[in-house]
């Protein structure tokens, strides 16, 4: 990601994607969610520090998980929240976006979290915004979607401790995925020992072993030695775009069964990002099992994109001991 | 009569292959002599050219004048007057206007237009098919009386009966066609397809979209006999395709747009959107090949796939922006630019805005040879500047070029021996 996302003396302004991203930056954002984590087990859930901020959920997409923690970390920081979904197709193609930019500017808000079809859309939002407003990006078409990628950074380093030795496999329909792109990048800069994409051809995108990734299409082969394990979710347009021929045929060749998960690493976690498509990419008794941390992604988010609103509105510096 | 004297310029006609410090005499529209004028000449007006090269007034093949249809992106007078600034004298428009170019009406209409504007002269291409639709055949023969000096259909033709029967039809009235090679399933993304389109999660347009179309079109005009133009050529892949069709003896050219020398993929950065163009910019490797098909065959002519835009258009995250760029403004100094980096001579360099694309037309235009036509561009080689909004001529200022230092800059143009 472009430098807009920085300021001058390096800190977060926007928090657009992961690409450009130092480890230094991550890992403060990993120790400074560390830090809310016990704000969500107290009997009185906040860390006052927003207060008085305004905060603007924005969402072009449907979506319930990625808007509710959200606004539960906007509200646990005691930030006042206000909710938007807006029906794309309700809008003329694209105008929204500016327009819908310009009237909030006026509110005086301080933070834009957006959810958008087109990728860039937080890019764009960033650029044309007014200078005192934040922009989150909470996933903009296939681009990115960074504080999910840094919530799985979270987990993974909850379960593992260190990058440094771990080979993580991310499987399924990585074409079409926001959140496989932001993974492979924060896995990378984070140093990990090896990334692997793991899906069928159709959905393996064109040159993505730039990213300095190995591509598998065999999910046995794909998984053999592997610490982590994250399952993307795989849409149902994708058997009509011809990409898959059925659901049916896509669990019996990538779905991940205890079975398949014999070849891993013993202490292997499995990941998803939710909401799980049970029998298509993984079968329940996996997504429930013990190897499952599916539940705890959700948990770690809220505090995830706490660090990350408070980083970026200037709130927390500097890593800072517990609330 | 009116005559005028253009003096001392540096005089450079690719079709003569002359470059030479010396004086052009015009009377009644045309170029009466080169050197010394006639014994009873007077010239009405003179022109000191010193420092300056004459050369042939530009011939640009793919100009959206976005009139009619669309004017609030630009008009037929103020792209016209563009051109004219601009050096590009004769201009030749696609018929994707609203309406298309598929009546006479329509293109008679443009024509007059243009007349009444008096500034670059306007070739508009009629339509293969009714509505660019695909389907029906477009009244060609009553299109070619009407002024339309070849066909297009700018879309795809799925149906390739239709397109058989089109390529037959257009050669029947002696049209030739002028392609658009994009597949249009696997040409429904907005970037080329690989490291740059999968890293910003932009639906990608493989290189096989432009050379499945080449294939089946160069299949079709072997067997047809068509003769037929492809219009901006983006891969290498189909550069070597069209070499070796030329190379086989079939009546095909191709040219390439200005931007595709310059930029790659790699340009569109973070969502430049000034980027965003059909076909989509494509590897470095391509921008190679393109400049060497230019220089040793498969491109014949240069041109600047003028496409201007509102502000707006370009306003909004990249897949959602309107794909094109303005670019009369750039045509003549990206080519000098691209003439100094490949070290070509300007013989060379300005033929392939002139004579070459004069050539694919089939038009008296791109030269300075006695008799033809006075269509002159007059620039200083040696004034260096800055493109910004404020000194483009287009309406539209969509260009990825805003802030590029040029060498080179059009002091005036003649059309029919009239400075504009």
């Amino acid at each position: 990601m472009s430098s807009i996302q920085l300021d001058n003396q390096g800190r977060l302004k926007h928090f657009l994607g992961i690409e450009g991203l130092k480890r230094a930056l991550l890992f403060e954002i990993l120790d400074t969610a560390a830090s809310f984590i016990s704000v969500g087990e107290k009997a009185v859930k906040k860390a006052p520090i927003l207060r008085g901020k305004t905060i603007i959920n924005l969402f072009f997409e449907p979506s319930t998980r990625t808007r509710t923690t959200f606004e539960l970390a906007a509200k646990r920081l005691a930030a006042d929240v206000l909710n938007f979904n807006i029906n794309t197709s309700s809008t003329s193609k694209g105008e929204a976006l500016i327009d819908m930019l310009r009237n909030l500017e006026a509110m005086h808000c301080d933070m834009f979290i957006v959810r958008h079809g087109a990728s860039g859309a937080a890019h764009f939002m960033a650029q044309h915004v007014a200078p005192h407003i934040s922009i989150i990006n909470a996933g903009d078409g296939q681009h990115a979607h960074p504080t999910q990628a840094m919530l799985d950074m979270y987990t993974i380093r909850s379960h593992k401790g260190d990058f440094a030795p771990l080979r993580v496999a991310i499987v399924g329909d990585i074409l079409h995925s926001r959140v496989a792109r932001s993974d492979i990048y924060a896995l990378t800069t984070l140093g990990v020992t090896e990334v692997r994409v793991v899906g069928p051809k159709t959905l393996i995108p064109t040159g993505i072993e730039a990213f300095g990734v190995k591509v598998f299409n065999c999910l046995q082969t794909g998984l053999r030695d592997i610490d982590v394990v994250i399952m993307l979710r795989l849409q149902r347009e994708r058997m009509q775009a011809a990409l898959l021929p059925s659901a049916h045929e896509y669990f019996q060749s990538y779905g991940l069964t205890e079975k398949v998960l014999e070849v891993t690493h013993p202490d292997a976690i499995v990941m998803h990002p939710g909401p799980i498509n049970r029998g298509v990419e993984i079968d329940s008794t996996v997504a429930d099992g013990t190897r499952s941390v599916i539940l705890q992604q959700v948990s770690n988010g809220i505090a995830v994109r706490m660090a990350i609103m408070a980083m970026t509105l200037g709130a927390v510096s500097t890593q800072k001991g517990g609330y | 009569m009116a005559t005028l004297s253009i003096l001392g310029g540096r005089v450079i006609d690719p079709a003569t292959n002359l470059d030479l410090v010396t004086d052009l005499h015009v009377a009644d529209g045309k170029i009466l002599t080169q050197g010394a004028p006639p014994a009873d000449f007077a010239a009405d007006k003179q022109i000191d050219a010193k420092n300056q090269i004459v050369c042939p007034g530009l011939v640009d093949l793919s100009v959206r004048l976005r009139e009619p249809g669309a004017k609030h992106k630009g008009t037929i007078i103020s792209e016209t007057r563009a051109a004219a600034e601009n050096g590009i004298t004769t201009v030749c428009c696609p018929p994707d206007t609203n309406p298309v170019i598929d009546t006479p009406a329509i293109a008679e209409l443009l024509q007059h237009r243009a007349a009444a504007a008096g500034m670059a002269k306007v070739l508009p291409l009629a339509a293969l098919t009714q509505g660019l639709q695909g389907e029906q055949l477009a009244e060609m023969g009553t299109l070619k009386e009407a002024g339309c000096i070849g066909v297009s259909n700018v879309l795809p033709i799925v149906n390739t009966d239709v397109l058989r029967h089109a390529f037959e039809y257009a050669a029947n009235c002696e049209l030739t066609v002028f392609l658009h090679a994009i597949e249009p399933w696997l040409g429904e993304g907005c970037a080329h397809e690989g490291v740059v389109s999968t890293s910003l999660g932009l639906q990608g347009i493989p290189e096989a979209a432009e050379t499945i179309e080449v294939a089946r079109d160069l299949l079709l005009i072997e067997m047809t006999g068509v003769r037929a133009h492809f219009c901006r050529l983006s891969t290498a892949r189909a550069v070597e395709m069209v070499k070796e069709a030329q190379a086989k003896g079939l009546p095909v050219t191709a040219d390439v747009s200005a931007h595709h020398l310059f930029l790659t993929d790699a340009d569109i950065n973070y969502y430049d959107s000034q980027c965003h163009v059909s076909p989509p910019l494509r590897t470095q490797r391509d921008k190679e090949a393109l400049r060497e098909g230019l220089l040793h065959g498969g491109i014949n002519a240069l041109c600047s796939d003028h496409q201007p835009h509102e502000a707006d258009a370009k306003f909004n995250p990249f897949a959602l922006t309107a794909a094109g760029i303005s670019g009369l403004d750039t045509l003549l100094p990206l080519n000098l630019r691209f003439a100094k980096e490949m070290q070509i001579d300007l013989i060379t360099a300005l033929g392939y805005v002139t004579h070459k694309p004069a050539q694919i037309l089939g038009i008296d235009a791109g030269t300075l040879a006695v008799g033809s036509k006075a269509d002159i561009c007059i620039f200083d080689p040696n004034h260096s500047w800055t493109l910004r909004e404020d000194n483009m001529h287009s309406l539209g200022h969509n260009s990825p070029f805003l802030g590029w230092e040029f060498k080179g800059k059009v002091n005036c143009a003649l059309i029919d021996g009239k400075v504009v």
